[in-house]
């Protein structure tokens, strides 16, 4: 046996006996079909470890692990992100729904189900997408923790849109549990012309694994913009995969202060022309704090944009890993591409770790990328003090300038302003 | 006002010794000027009174109005009212001009004590301000300096001064890179700043600007000391013969 194909044997092994006490959720044959095949990929590609190269820079040990490790509730004491924000509310609580606190369903131009009621309904539209752009998503690169969370996910929000959907729908995610593991699955797809906001926050659980499959149609327009909560210690896996149509545009900003291991994968195809996709994120992180983007767009459309902007701010032995792929199929002629990793540390113990890969098939397209990691500018930090602001607030204003970039991806500038207020909570906390 | 006497100062990564005991005194009200050779040390004398990092002083001091400014951080001495306008003013993405100058107008004031000033004056003030220094409502929008030319940097260091309302200013080679309609924008700012209680150190390589903001005393500074002081036929005297002479003279 070869050295792969013994590694690739120990893993199956090794995922095998994870799986083994695990039962699939019940629910109708849909429902019982997805997640069956999704077992079955995940036998076959087994659970990531260290050694994998797409796992070089994040070890998943804590994410596969039988038992998720404990996190602390953390309460910073600020008013909820998104209050003053007209949102439809749907709350889960360490991943179980919580009816009192969230708003009823009914809304102009979106059908919203959970996927528990969901699963039982034997003809239901969502049958055809279900775990399929997560499959779909697992050539030419496996993600075998979202197969998992498709074959355990027992609950999540399935969101039809059919038209202009006034205000955002807001999926709030609480944690008060500090051994909770929770696996919830969203859904969204969006019909021809409809322009849709999902906003996302909260911590979740004490580990947290997500999906989110987004499928927008011709002419539609997604927008998402979430904040993943603050508790030190929690653990989260995140994977988005969408699929673009024509003249359609996605747009997804993540906020992360904080947490022990994030691990955020956005998977998107520009299977028409003229489509435009940004993924964007900031993230803030002090010590014991881990957080891995990675991201895969793949352009098979003629004339689409995309773009990936990702910020790091890292302090006090903090971490931050970027690993970022334009695929550039052939025929997929005048793509616009940019992806652009960077890191401030503000002191010599964090680290960043980036590896941007452009991969092109077609001759006449404009594709850039570029990957920086620094210390704050000292000839800017002097000239803010010379003009009298004093060292911490000249710091904080580097430091949001540093992100600006990233949150200038948010259109909503209301929904952009709590976010900025969550990252001046953040340097408030920790440099006074 | 500004009491410079016997300071030293070197390079603090090298052992370079840059100023070898510096001594002058510009009281309340008069405009000083500097010149001297490149390299002379007129930067740095502008630096270190500010309180940028780098440096070390081995003897001597420096008072504003009495009060020790080398003890002092930065952000304190621009609160004591000192404020220098950098030869080269640097860029700073992602912080807009406008956002800049409230932040610092309005930490100026908390640590005096005072009031922050309101947006709707403070915008009133700058919009008048920016005006007169031809400076337009892009300008004030953009990220500091960012893409800013030569002389769009210099008048905004202007703007910054007219603001900030400082009683020490220090321009360093605010003239370098300056056409002669730029300059005169920048010297018509400066005198429009002058007052009794205002005083002004202007560093400047060439005699050009002093024909627009007249000085009441020229030192001239080489190598790292001030080598000669007089009126302002000493900057003429520099412009007609250039430094060798003088320095021959001194030597
Ligand atoms: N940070 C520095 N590192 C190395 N040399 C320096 C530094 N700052 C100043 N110098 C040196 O000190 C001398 C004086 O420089 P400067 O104050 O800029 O002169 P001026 O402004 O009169 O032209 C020069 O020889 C310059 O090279
Ligand atoms: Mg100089």
């Amino acid at each position: 046996m070869s050295r792969a194909a013994a590694a690739l044997a120990a893993k199956r092994e090794a995922t095998e006996e994870r799986l083994a006490p695990l039962a699939l959720p019940q629910g109708g044959a849909w429902a019982t079909e997805a997640r069956q095949g999704a077992m079955a990929r995940l036998r076959e590609m087994g659970l990531p470890n260290r050694r994998d190269e797409y796992w070089r820079y994040t070890d998943p040990a804590a994410l596969t692990a039988a038992e998720a490790p404990q996190a602390a509730v953390f309460d910073a004491g600020e008013t909820p992100l998104f209050d003053d924000i007209d949102r439809l509310k749907i709350v889960f609580v360490d991943g179980v729904f919580d009816a009192e606190a969230s708003d009823s369903f009914d809304e102009e131009a979106v059908e919203i189900i959970r996927l528990s009621d969901a699963a039982a309904n034997d003809i239901h539209w969502a049958k055809s997408l279900y775990g399929v752009l997560e499959a779909r998503g697992q050539t030419p690169v496996a993600r075998p923790l979202a197969a998992l969370n498709t074959a355990l996910a027992s609950d999540g929000v399935l969101i039809r849109v059919t038209g202009r959907v006034a205000r955002p729908v807001s999926i709030i995610y609480r944690h008060a549990e500090t051994t909770s593991d929770v696996y919830l699955h969203n859904l969204v797809q969006i019909e021809k012309g409809g322009d849709f906001t999902l906003l996302e926050n909260g911590p979740a659980a004490a580990r947290f694994n997500k999906v989110l499959e987004v499928e927008v149609a011709d002419g539609a327009a997604f927008h998402h913009v979430r904040a993943q909560g603050r508790d030190h210690e929690r653990h989260a896996a995140t994977h988005i995969f969408a699929r673009l149509g024509r003249e359609s545009l996605f747009k997804s900003f993540t906020l992360t202060v904080n947490g022990a291991l994030t691990r955020n994968e956005a998977v998107i195809e520009l299977t028409s022309d003229d489509a435009v996709a940004h993924v964007a994120g900031a993230a803030v992180g002090d010590g014991a704090f881990h957080h891995d983007d990675t991201v895969f767009i793949t352009h098979e459309g003629e004339r689409c944009e995309s773009r990936q902007v990702f910020k790091k701010v890292l302090r006090n032995g903090a971490t931050g890993v970027f690993q970022g792929k334009i695929l550039v199929k052939a025929g997929a002629q005048k793509t616009d591409g940019y992806q652009i990793s960077q890191s401030l540390l503000l002191d010599g113990d964090s680290q960043f770790l980036a590896k941007p890969e452009l991969e092109i098939y077609a001759d006449d397209v404009i594709c850039s990328h570029g990957s920086t990691s620094g210390a704050i500018d000292d000839e800017a930090l002097f000239y803010l003090r010379s003009r009298g602001v004093p060292e911490t607030e000249a710091q904080d204003l580097l430091v949001l300038a540093f992100l600006a970039e990233a949150i200038d991806e948010i259109e909503d500038e209301a929904i952009a302003a709590d976010i900025l207020s969550r990252l001046e909570a953040w340097l408030a906390r920790r440099s006074r | 006002m500004l009491k410079i006497n016997d300071l030293k100062v070197k390079l603090e990564e090298e052992d370079k010794q840059i100023l070898k005991g510096v001594t002058l005194e510009v009281p309340a009200g008069k405009v000083h000027a500097i010149m001297g050779p490149n390299g002379s040390g007129k930067s740095t004398l502008s630096y270190v009174l500010s309180g940028r990092d780098g440096y070390e002083v081995t003897g001597g001091n420096a008072t504003l109005d009495g009060v020790d400014l080398l003890e002092m951080e930065p952000e304190e001495r621009a609160a004591a009212g000192l404020f220098l306008a950098f030869q080269y003013p640097v860029e700073i993405p992602g912080v807009g001009n406008m956002t800049f100058l409230r932040t610092a107008v309005n930490a100026q004031r908390k640590a005096r004590g005072e009031e922050e000033i309101s947006a709707a004056d403070f915008l009133k003030e700058i919009r008048a301000k920016a005006k007169t220094l031809k400076i337009d409502a892009d300008m004030l929008k953009r990220p500091v300096n960012v893409g800013f030319s030569g002389g769009e940097k210099k008048r905004n260091e202007i703007l910054q001064m007219a603001m900030l309302e400082p009683k020490m200013c220090i321009l360093d080679e605010t003239d370098s890179g300056l056409d002669v309609d730029a300059m005169k924008l920048v010297a018509e700012g400066v005198n429009a700043l002058r007052s009794e209680g205002r005083s002004f150190l202007v560093i400047t390589h060439y005699q050009r600007l002093l024909d627009h903001i007249k000085p009441d005393v020229v030192h001239i500074m080489a190598d790292g000391r001030i080598v000669k002081t007089g009126g302002p036929e000493l900057a003429l005297e520099v412009e007609n013969n250039g430094y060798g002479d003088l320095l021959a003279e001194v030597a």
